[in-house]
């Protein structure tokens, strides 16, 4: 390597001679830099979407190969956030990819001091028996006065809020014809 | 904004930078109040001092947008002659102290039939109101049944003269609002209210507009709904309603909590802002619907909006000769809200909890009461994807901390079912904007990740077969059902836009609705949800639509869709004059075209196209025929905005400063202390700080960080949002340091009736030191993010807060209360508990417990 190629390599040289004089750019990359490619080039596919965390709705840009979710951007085309993303929506890649993230049923018996694993169908049926019972328990054809109520307060729901409207349009649905009126969510808070 | 909903705040520093003025009111400076071009720093809980001193500022000036006031609202309308303002009292007629409730009839316009609001309150007045107006209803009301119809004619004064006018009534009412009064309250100076009050006023008119924004800052206190009626009055006294650039904004706070009170996950409504029919007054559809929909307009149609619903649940099954199964719902007796279901949860008198995506162990006012509930039930099912603290309270609450509760003791089964995040399920959000936006699914979701709609698709088919051959009366909703939707993959998972479609709606051969106007009451067609029925017009899921902004205009109607029929800005028909013609050509927005015959302009007109402005309804007409063509607010009886409200409220007509329940202060404009008619929950695990309190003497407020969401369960968990705010802490001014020994990044202890808590001190200049009266107010500003779990920890703010209840919406009074603060970290396990109690002695107030 003869002395002007080492010079002609060194950051400083480059910063000082070439067309990046602040070192933000090639002035100071090294051969395993220059190799690294962004995540976003590699992608399969770029999914639309929209931010899950506060109601601005900014539009999201879903990076994805095999699979997996690579990263999350801000959508340009979006008239509301127009590529914009705040700290909450730039961190949807760690929340979609969270290590700590839960993905199996845990299940805790009444009075145990440790959760259990259980089957996923196992534990959507135990959830149906009592569902069933509570409402059997909780039940109220009419009121002391003999006006209609036909309804069972055995068991409420909360949430809805961070759910999509088709998922919150199932839950009111079945809700409403199970007669469970308690039925709330984070508007009330 | 710039905090919370930090993208959102690039549109106002555009507005900044086309020439607006930006003025941030708030008891917190942040990064808001840094950019603004003024900050005013005022008291918590005192805003309708602050919004009625600025009513007061412009009746006193006559400085309303006259033309727009006499064209759009009730001003020149008369009031009855029962009705006793608030005056000094600070009691309007019609209040029983006996149950701390109002009787709105005194509070009626004069002649008037029984006028039902928009929205609100509509099922909850006693039946005596009702009855009260069905016996004076006279036959130009439309005859028996028929109360709901606003008056044809109702007696007014267009010069604004007569005494009881509702313009007069007003002014009479906020006369003791004046500048240095309200200034007194807020802790502001005079001339800083006044500097408020002359850049609103200067602002609005026909060429120019003002818009203001909030987010629970406003909702979360006794009188949350009368905050919101405060800004509505001003607004409207000043033009900025239905018009660009104009408008109250709320911001809210959820990815979809616009939609899920749209499509209400809530126990008072049907969706689409169809009331819930209660057992006291209802027995069947024709009832239901006399008593509760106006008669005049769009409201009018309720009955197609109604029938429509009945039969996207229940089809075939719903038929004329059974009310469209209307008996199937069940029934209302009062208030069974979140906070009323979780003391029932703590007496055992339900059972089951499903937990979808909240943590109210962290998130709501009163931890330990949510906490309490949640230790009392049978079996819990909590749907999220972090181990939030909702699901492990069990085994690692406080409570188990202070050895109130002990693991071994507690019975709630607990469920904990992973779910599917946005990136892995299709559906709409609906923005703050009222937009829907579809997501398309990027990835599958892993392991026993399901989305909502596949647990409660396939739950509700579980439950059904378990029921099969049932003849129990009390199980046909339930089997008559329409549940069959298509599904996909290997775990089934239903077709989100199967179900999109139903909310949208179906003619009677069976083509999607495009609007809600087709709809019938005949039982020919069906919607799940009124005001959406567009979103899947000619078959298309318009909330897919993904035009890219750079090439729209500025209305960019071709992203997503909004409802109602994809109109962007409400009401506005008000961006016009009487005759139809834009306010100002800097202000156009809709219009009538003479020409075409119709409205036309930049966003789609909230008017029927083609009703001309000269439109007059003729005697005895329905529904929006009985709107005139100056008629803008048009779900309104009467197509007026309510500058004066005779029915819809719980507590007054007109909002009406109350100090918060525990307030540091008196209240000096009025001799009632705080809302009358406000809601309690009188137990040992919701004791409250007395007004006025030597023991409490600091007023905390609750916020949020941009770096964290909510309760914390999407953001505690993760690395980058973790370090960016890394510890709970708690804000106070260099005054309150001094005068307690806390050390900026030292620890100090929150003290309440309910608990004590500790956080981390910034001491900092952004919190200022009110004056009030004779009184210096000190406020603490604590983020309510923290929990045990997680990356970041911390003790959870809201545990500070007791249950007070605003009596309309029962949302709890959570952005203001008081506390004492000590440097030093609180005591551990019992210790905590006679900590607490000892500060609750020294009050006078009654001891806590778990019962
Ligand atoms: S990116 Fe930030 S401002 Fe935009 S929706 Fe998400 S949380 Fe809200």
């Amino acid at each position: 390597m003869g002395a002007r190629t080492w010079l002609g390599e060194w950051p400083i040289f480059r910063q000082a001679t070439g067309p990046d004089p602040l070192g933000r750019g090639a002035a100071v990359q090294s051969p395993r830099t220059q190799a690294l490619g962004p995540r976003t080039a590699d992608a399969d596919e770029v999914v639309k979407s929209v931010c899950p965390y506060c109601a601005v709705g900014c539009g999201q840009n879903i990076y994805v190969r095999d699979g997996r979710v690579t990263q999350i951007e801000g959508d340009p085309d979006s008239p509301v956030s127009r590529g914009r993303l705040c700290p909450k929506g730039s961190a949807s890649t760690s929340l979609v990819t969270s290590p700590t993230r839960v993905t199996t049923v845990r299940y805790r018996r009444p009075y145990a001091t440790e959760w259990e694993d259980l089957d996923l169908d196992t534990a959507v049926d135990m959830i149906a028996d009592r569902v069933i019972d509570a409402r059997r328990r909780g039940w109220q054809d009419t009121d002391d006065d003999g006006r209609v109520l036909r309804r069972t307060l055995g068991f409420s729901s909360l949430g809805g809020a961070t759910l999509d409207n088709e998922e919150n349009y199932l839950i009111k649905k079945l809700f409403m014809a199970l007669g469970a009126i308690q039925v709330e969510n984070q508007a009330r808070i | 904004m710039a905090e919370a909903h930090p993208v959102g705040f690039q549109w106002v520093m555009e507005a900044k930078r086309r020439g607006a003025t930006v003025i941030h009111v708030d008891p917190r400076f942040t990064r808001t109040s840094a950019v603004a071009d003024l900050h005013v720093p005022f008291r918590a809980g005192a805003d309708i001092a602050f919004l009625g001193g600025l009513i007061h500022y412009v009746l006193d000036n006559e400085l309303d947008f006259r033309e727009y006031v006499t064209t759009f609202t009730n001003a020149a309308e008369i009031v009855g002659e029962d009705f006793a303002d608030a005056d000094a009292t600070g009691i309007f007629s019609g209040y029983d102290p006996e149950t701390g409730r109002y009787d709105p009839i005194s509070w009626q316009m004069e002649g008037g039939g029984y006028e039902a609001p928009a929205a609100g309150m509509r099922d909850h007045w006693e039946p005596e109101l009702r009855e009260h107006h069905a016996a004076h209803a006279s036959d130009t009301a439309g005859g028996a049944g028929e109360q709901a119809h606003a008056p044809a004619d109702p007696p007014r004064d267009d010069t604004l003269q007569h005494p009881r006018c509702v313009y007069q009534v007003l002014k009479r009412h906020y006369a003791r609002y004046t500048p240095e009064a309200v200034a007194s309250v807020c802790g502001m100076s005079t001339e800083q209210f006044l500097e408020v009050a002359r850049a609103i006023t200067r602002n609005s008119g026909r060429d120019r507009t003002t818009a203001w924004v909030y987010s629970v800052g406003w909702t979360h206190h006794t009188v949350g709904a009368q905050y919101i009626r405060a800004a509505a009055i001003l607004q409207t006294l000043l033009g900025n309603m239905g018009r660009p650039g104009g408008g109250i904004l709320a911001l809210r706070g959820h990815a979809s909590i616009q939609g899920s009170t749209d499509i209400p996950t809530l126990y008072d409504l049907l969706p689409g802002y169809i009331p819930m029919p209660n057992a006291h007054l209802h027995e069947d559809l024709r009832s239901f619907l006399d008593a509760d929909a106006a008669k005049t307009g769009f409201w009018g149609h309720m009955d197609a909006y109604l029938v429509s619903l009945l039969k996207a649940w229940w089809g075939d099954a719903a038929t004329p000769e059974n009310d469209f199964a209307f008996g199937y719902l069940p029934r209302l007796t009062g208030n069974h809200g979140t906070y009323g279901i979780v003391r029932d949860q703590i007496d055992k008198k339900t059972f089951g909890y499903f937990l979808v995506g909240e943590n109210p162990a962290i998130g709501h006012a009163n931890g330990k009461m949510q906490r309490l509930g949640l230790a009392n039930l049978e079996w819990l099912v909590v749907r999220d994807m972090q181990m939030i603290e909702s699901a492990s309270f069990w085994k690692d609450g406080p409570e188990i901390e202070t050895g109130e509760l002990r693991t071994e003791d507690i019975g709630t089964e607990v469920f904990f079912l992973p779910c599917a995040n946005h990136t892995e399920k299709s559906g709409t959000f609906t923005n703050t904007q009222r937009l829907l936006q579809w997501r398309r699914e990027a990835v599958h979701p892993p392991g026993d990740a399901r989305s909502e709609l596949h647990f409660y698709f396939h739950l509700g088919k579980r439950i059904r077969e378990k029921l099969a051959g049932s003849t129990d009366e009390r199980d046909r909703p339930l089997l008559d059902l329409t549940w069959d939707y298509p599904t996909f993959g290997v775990h089934a998972e239903p077709d989100p836009e199967s179900v999109l479609a139903e909310i949208n709606g179906f003619d009677a051969d069976g083509d999607h609705l495009s609007s809600y106007t087709q709809m019938k009451a005949d039982g020919s067609t069906s919607a799940g949800c009124w005001i959406y029925t567009g979103v899947f017009k000619d078959g298309v899921n318009q909330a897919d639509r993904r035009t890219p902004g750079s090439e729209q205009d500025w209305v960019a109607a071709e992203w997503g869709w909004a409802w109602p029929a994809n109109r962007r800005t409400l009401y506005n028909r008000a961006s016009a004059d009487a005759d139809g013609r834009p306010w100002s050509e800097r202000k156009a927005y809709v219009w009538w075209d003479a020409e075409q015959g119709s409205w036309t302009g930049h966003d789609v007109p909230d008017f029927e196209a083609t009703k001309p402005p000269s439109y007059r309804p003729p005697e005895g007409a329905h529904a929006e025929d009985a709107l005139s063509g100056t008629d803008a607010f048009i779900m309104q009886a009467d197509g007026k905005a309510w500058l004066y409200a005779p029915t819809g409220l719980a507590d007054g007509p007109m909002p009406t400063h109350y100090e918060p329940v525990e307030s540091p202060v008196a209240n000096l404009l009025h001799d009632q202390q705080d809302n009358p008619a406000r809601e309690d929950i009188d137990r040992a695990w919701n004791r409250l700080n007395p007004a006025m309190s030597e023991t409490y003497p600091y007023v905390f407020l609750t916020y949020r960080l941009t770096e964290h969401h909510t309760a914390g369960g999407m953001s505690r968990f993760l690395g980058y949002l973790s370090e960016l705010q890394p510890e709970f802490f708690c804000e106070v001014s260099p005054a309150l340091a001094r005068e307690r020994g806390l050390e900026h990044l030292g620890w100090a202890t929150l003290i309440s009736a309910r608990t004590a808590i500790e956080a981390r001190v910034v001491v900092t200049e952004r919190m200022k030191p009110l004056r009030i009266g004779d009184h210096v107010v000190h406020q603490i500003g604590l983020p309510y993010h923290w929990g045990s779990n997680g990356l970041s920890q911390g003790d959870p703010a809201n545990d500070l807060l007791g249950v007070v209840m605003d009596p309309n919406v029962h949302i709890q009074e959570s952005k203001v209360a008081t506390c004492d603060i000590q440097p030093g970290r609180r005591p551990r396990g019992p210790a905590l508990l006679e900590f607490v109690e000892s500060y609750r002695r020294k009050a006078g107030v009654e001891p806590g417990g778990i019962t």
